[in-house]
């Protein structure tokens, strides 16, 4: 006789089916995992260590601030401009006043370049006598008016270049180009003030003129120094791949004529007075400057520059103080690889996908889980990792470029992104190969191996311009602090901190590779047995 | 040991991925070999290159894949529980991991040869036609010139050192994640770390005992005296990695229970 047993059910309401309930369930996977764990604190604590260890430096010679005097022998200071960026401001000025609305006209009738004979920054007078050298394409001869006597004061100018024209620059980051025109040539400048507002002009033969550009110099002071100057940066440095030998560097000087020199308003009796601005500044100058008066005119010899400050020796940015990240990095594509392989590997991923059958829904509250963690931990390290490198780095007497809260923000939480979708990518690429090995060393391929190709220099110029654009290392664009200004010539390497992308962009790539894999992975999963 | 030897043969000659990883390093090498080959041109000013050197830069790139092949050789028997089995046929552990050494150098040799012999050969066909010719103090690439052979030769011996260096550390750490990541670690961080330090004389410490770096001074041709580690000294330095990665793995292996 058979009895019907109702079969048994289970006093426990049904789990709900819910994103939230899955996202649950994968946080308690990690959290659960002692080592998992632990590898995401070992990247914080990496990241910090390495910002000691990148920083460490016993001896330097900078020191910053508007005027050299609280500096220690030898160590030169960097100015600091309007906009609150480090600057170069360095020339030989032949000024008098300007105490009010005016103008100065003059005509460069030569523009010449001297270059340093000895070997290193120390030159003297008689290293140049008879060292005529090429013009350095931004040796710069015009007129100019500064606000006043202290270095990074606000300036308008309007001058002849080397190589790149007539060009009216203003509080060292701006730069515009007027007609172009050979330093063969007499060439015509104009500097007129009324106000607040600088206007510069150029003309070919003194009587048809062009306004090459505008600044308006707010609260410029009523007395200004106006007049003449001339300046030549180094020469432009370049690195040789492979060897990693930089050349370049070397200090030079420019020579110009000025003639039918002529002023009109409010300028005071007065004589032309020499002078020797920024002379010993921290970018190598040559120290065989000076004026003498010539027929009409000025023959003026200055060295220098005046942009904004690039490639200072001795000067960092946030680079070194991020050297952990590199280190982080590989544990956290070890850890995102791991998250979904270690599944497959013990077999709990039929488990998993029995509890929640929605595959494309597993995987993203995967890769929401480890970018989740990922982001915190690097957000978290690399806001402690930034100002305590920057710390050590000034006291050991390093100079620190300037940079705005903003531009921090972004570096501190564009490298926690940076390291969130790159475990993402990691997760991507572990559910579509199914396997560790060769998970971990595609990303790390991917990522880490195009940036150390790229900043020792393995591969020539181009080829690093390509890597940085084309595959996820364009995404360190977001660490660049510097903006890299055209006027200064310049290494703009990744090496040296500047990328081919901007940050934004530069990150996209990394997103596009993640968003990608992800997909694939989705497909794979969605399609093939587990 | 024969028998060893045999077993270990028939297994990774029968993993369809050897030959597959095999080949991918052979093309990973030579083809990064020829991006940069095609991309140089000769340049009267600066400094000169170093040819041979430049040749053989796919080796950064080749050694990912032999890493692969040699942490899959252990840490796979691990992951399928085949290590057992292994265990069981070959009790004397220390014999086992020679066998696996000894089968695991030989096929990284042989690739690595193909492979280098086939980035100097792209070399001597790119590199005149960018201008590195006679005329221009540049040798045609031949391993009959004297540090080109050492460099061939220096770069077959550094594969097989980083085959021997992985397999030591897949031994020890048995999870071939984990282990894909610190080997790779160990090759491709020393030089970004020793790139971005600001202190000078770490960053030469840092160049001379890191494994990649140092090891890949058996390249350079050129310079040498500037070089921050004696090209032969250097890839002494890897073999010092490579054996005390041995040694660890050979140890753990003994002690601890599969």
């Amino acid at each position: 006789m058979s009895a019907t047993t109702a079969p048994y059910r289970s006093d426990l309401p049904a789990g709900r089916d819910s994103f939230a309930q899955l996202l649950h369930a994968e946080w308690t996977k990690f959290r659960t995992v002692r080592g998992w764990v632990i590898t995401a604190v070992v990247s914080v604590i990496a990241i910090i260590v390495f910002a000691y260890l990148g920083t460490f430096r016993h001896e330097s010679g900078v020191c910053t601030g508007p005027s050299p005097a609280s500096c220690q022998a030898g160590h030169p200071h960097v100015p600091v401009g309007p906009g609150g960026e480090a600057v170069s401001d360095s020339y030989y000025f032949v000024h008098r006043t300007l105490a009010g609305d005016g103008s100065v006209t003059v005509r460069v009738s030569s523009l010449t370049g001297l270059r340093q004979t000895g070997n290193g920054n120390a030159v003297s007078t008689s290293d140049l006598v008879g060292a005529p050298g090429p013009v350095q394409p931004w040796a710069k001869a015009g007129l100019t008016l500064t606000a006043g006597s202290t270095l990074g004061s606000a300036y308008a100018a309007v001058m002849l270049t080397g190589a790149h024209g007539v060009r009216m620059q203003y509080d060292y980051t701006h730069d515009t180009a007027g007609p172009s025109v050979s330093i063969a040539g007499a060439r015509w400048l104009r500097l007129t003030r009324s106000g607040d507002t600088v206007i510069g002009s150029a003309s070919a033969d003194g009587t048809h003129w062009t306004v090459v550009s505008s600044a308006r110099l707010a609260g410029l002071p009523a007395s200004v120094q106006a007049g003449l100057f001339v300046t030549s940066p180094q020469t432009a440095p370049s690195q040789q791949f492979l060897a990693g030998d930089r050349a370049g560097g070397q200090a030079t000087a420019a020579n110009a004529r000025f003639d039918r020199l002529t002023l009109e308003g409010q300028w005071p009796a007065g004589r032309w007075r020499g002078q020797d601005v920024g002379a010993n500044g921290q970018t190598s100058t040559l120290t065989s400057v000076g004026s003498h008066p010539s027929s009409g005119g000025f023959t003026v010899t200055g060295s220098g520059d005046i942009a904004p400050a690039v490639g200072l020796p001795a000067a960092f940015t946030d680079q070194p103080s991020l050297t952990g990240v590199f280190v982080a990095l590989i544990v956290l594509i070890v850890l995102g690889t791991m998250f979904i392989t270690a599944e497959y590997r013990r077999g709990l991923i039929h488990t998993t996908l029995a509890a929640s059958p929605r595959r494309g829904r597993v995987l993203l509250a995967k890769a929401l889980v480890i970018a989740a963690v990922t982001f915190l931990a690097g957000a978290a390290a690399t806001a402690v990792a930034i100002p305590l490198g920057t710390r050590l780095l000034r006291s050991h007497g390093n100079y620190v470029y300037p940079t705005s809260t903003l531009t921090e923000l972004r570096v501190v939480f564009g490298t926690a992104a940076l390291l969130a979708l790159t475990a993402v990518l990691a997760l991507a690429l572990g559910a579509i190969l199914r396997r560790s090995a060769a998970a971990v060393t595609a990303v790390i391929v991917l990522i880490v191996l195009p940036y150390m190709l790229v900043i020792v220099a393995a591969v020539p110029a181009g080829v690093a311009q390509w890597l940085m654009r084309l595959t996820p290392a364009a995404a360190f664009a977001v660490e660049q602090t510097l903006p890299q200004y055209h006027q200064v010539d310049y290494l703009y390497t990744p090496a040296s901190g500047f990328y081919p992308l901007a940050p934004a962009v530069g990150f996209a790539v990394l997103l596009a590779y993640a968003l990608i894999a992800l997909g694939l992975a989705g497909h794979r999963l969605r399609t093939t047995d587990a | 040991m024969t028998g060893a030897l045999r077993a270990e043969w028939t297994k990774l000659r029968t993993v369809a991925a050897t030959g597959w990883l095999m080949l991918a390093t052979i093309t990973a090498t030579v083809g990064l070999g020829t991006i940069v080959a095609l991309a140089v041109t000769y340049r009267s000013t600066g400094p000169g290159q170093d040819i041979p050197k430049l040749s053989l830069v796919g080796i950064q790139l080749g050694q990912a894949i032999i890493a692969i092949l040699a942490v899959q050789t252990i840490s796979g028997e691990y992951s399928t529980g085949m290590i057992r089995v292994t265990l069981t046929a070959i009790p004397r552990r220390p014999t086992l991991l020679a066998a696996k050494a000894a089968i695991l150098t030989a096929l990284v040799l042989t690739a690595g040869a193909v492979a280098v012999l086939g980035s100097v050969l792209v070399g001597r066909l790119i590199l005149p036609g960018h201008g590195f010719t006679a005329a221009h103090g540049y040798a045609l690439l031949s391993l009959s010139h004297g540090p080109t052979l050492r460099a061939a030769a220096g770069s077959v011996l550094y594969l097989g050192l980083i085959a021997l260096l992985s397999l030591g550390v897949a031994t020890a750490v048995r999870e071939s994640a984990v282990a894909i990541g610190l080997v790779l670690g160990l090759l491709y961080l020393f030089p970004i770390l020793a790139a971005l330090v600001t202190d000078p004389q770490l960053k030469r410490h840092l160049q001379q005992i890191a494994p990649m770096t140092a090891g890949l001074a058996v390249q350079a041709t050129t310079n040498l005296g500037r070089l921050p580690i004696a090209p032969w000294a250097g890839l002494a330095v890897l073999a010092g990695w490579a054996a005390a990665a041995v040694l660890v793995g050979g140890l753990l292996l003994r002690w601890r229970d599969a």
